[in-house]
């Protein structure tokens, strides 16, 4: 057993207030794995070895088999691109499930993923801003954000009605299944991010997205 | 077979005693081959099968979330008793009657189990609400803070690190914005050490995943295959 069994106060920058675009630090409230105690098991639930830099997945690592299938899942949710719901929908799902959540860092880090993948900065600007997408969004984005935040709700509240008009609207079933993996996975996510550390604003220069 | 599942608003009630065979039938985790299927009542090759399929690598690691969870290499810090209370809890707050059904089926299966499901099926209603809540740090998101139950209630039946873990279960599942330094406090002051923390809100944070997927494919199921000869890759 390693780390003081105590809640860390880390100082960092101010945290922010209001969602944003911007890249921002995350803090843990628990002590990271030491990168000392790195074994083989836990190189595995990092999956990618670079993520040992990262206090998040350091803290994670403590338990490293569920860190391991957490973070396979999310590659195969986010980047299998065989098919299905574009990318940039998946993460608009990603970012309407943690705007309705409150997790403000994970939803920084998919307004800027939605937008790279194409999705419209000012659209998700607004989502980020109001908690809602603006009228004017294309009809696929208000039924993709609709359908992930009624799936976020609990009880849940994904219903036939949400099917049905993604399909009447040109939604496959594989679509759909993408849609339903993508906000489900960020109700993981989210929590994970807002249970064990807080966000700050980033430290140094590069304050750019 | 799964009670079916067709209300989706309709909210959680706890069978009667005596309505329902379900109430004294015992799962094992580790003798199902995949939760999501087995609750939804996916067979192999049906259409719901194939749009699994699509994702494989999720759904294999879906399942070796589950075992990872519930039959780990080594208990840990968190033991088996644990891990399937919090389980049966967390799917009791989702007022989703198929899952909750599993998980207190499989918390009958682990030695101590039986005493724990009757202290949570009495924790059950005053800990139901709607999600997600909570407050905002101080500044123009106030405007959207919203309050809701604080669960506190300490359990009979139940020593205090289950009781701090149903606690910060609650407060994730439908209130995670709140999360603070002072909620890990509690956990940490009744016994939970940091990898035990790390598990619980994996535990936790997993389930709700688990739970809004098998929610999500049942409605498909009841909606049936679609009609039209689409090829799912159109939006």
């Amino acid at each position: 057993m390693s780390g003081t069994q105590q809640v860390r106060h880390p100082e960092s920058g101010a945290e922010p207030v209001e969602f944003t675009f911007a890249e921002l630090d995350w803090n843990p409230w628990l002590d990271p794995l030491p990168e000392s105690e790195l074994t083989a098991r836990h190189l595995d639930g990092l999956v990618d070895p670079g993520r040992a830099k990262s206090p998040y997945f350091m803290l994670l690592a403590r338990d490293p088999d569920i860190l391991g299938a957490r973070t396979r899942s999310d590659k195969d949710i986010f980047y299998n691109t065989a098919g299905g719901l574009p990318r940039r929908e998946r993460e608009l799902a990603a970012v309407a499930v943690s705007r309705l959540n409150g997790c403000i860092y994970c939803a920084s880090v998919h307004a800027r993923f939605s937008e790279r993948q194409g999705g419209n900065r000012e659209t998700l600007a607004a989502l980020l801003r109001d908690g809602a997408l603006p009228a004017d969004a294309s009809s696929s984005w208000l039924l993709v954000a609709e359908g992930a935040e009624r799936l976020t709700a609990t009880p849940t509240e994904f219903s036939a009605v949400h099917v049905r008009t993604l399909r009447e609207a040109g939604f496959g079933d594989a679509a759909i299944v993408d849609l339903i993996n993508s906000a489900a996975f960020f109700n993981w996510a989210n929590r994970l991010m807002l249970s064990l550390g807080s966000p700050s604003e980033k430290a140094g220069p590069d304050r750019s997205a | 077979m799964p009670v079916g599942y067709k209300h989706q608003r309709t909210c959680f009630r706890v069978a009667a005693e005596g309505e329902d065979m379900s109430s004294t039938s015992i799962i094992d985790l580790a003798t199902v081959p995949d939760v999501i299927d087995h609750i939804v009542g996916i067979s192999q090759g049906s259409w719901l099968d194939s749009l699994r399929s699509r994702r494989s690598v999720l759904r294999e690691n879906a399942r070796l979330s589950t075992l990872a969870l519930f039959r780990p290499a080594e208990e840990g810090d968190v033991s088996l008793l644990e891990r399937h209370s919090v389980a049966a809890f967390v799917a009791g707050l989702h007022a989703h009657q198929p899952v909750y059904a599993f998980y207190a089926a499989a918390l009958r299966g682990v030695p101590g189990g039986t005493a724990h499901l009757a202290a949570i099926e009495a924790l059950l209603e005053p800990a139901r609400t709607r999600g997600p809540y909570g407050k905002y740090p101080e500044g123009p998101l106030s405007t959207e803070n919203l309050s809701g139950i604080v669960f506190e209630a300490s359990a009979e039946g139940l020593d205090a690190r289950l009781a701090a873990a149903f606690r910060h279960a609650h407060l994730l599942v439908f209130h995670p914005r709140d999360a603070s330094q002072a909620a890990i406090e509690k956990l940490l002051d009744a016994g939970w050490t940091i990898s035990g923390i790390v598990t619980l809100s994996q535990l936790v944070s997993f389930l709700t995943f688990q739970i809004r997927v098998i929610h999500g494919l049942s409605v498909l199921r009841d909606a049936g295959p679609e009609q039209s000869a689409g090829n799912g890759e159109n939006v």
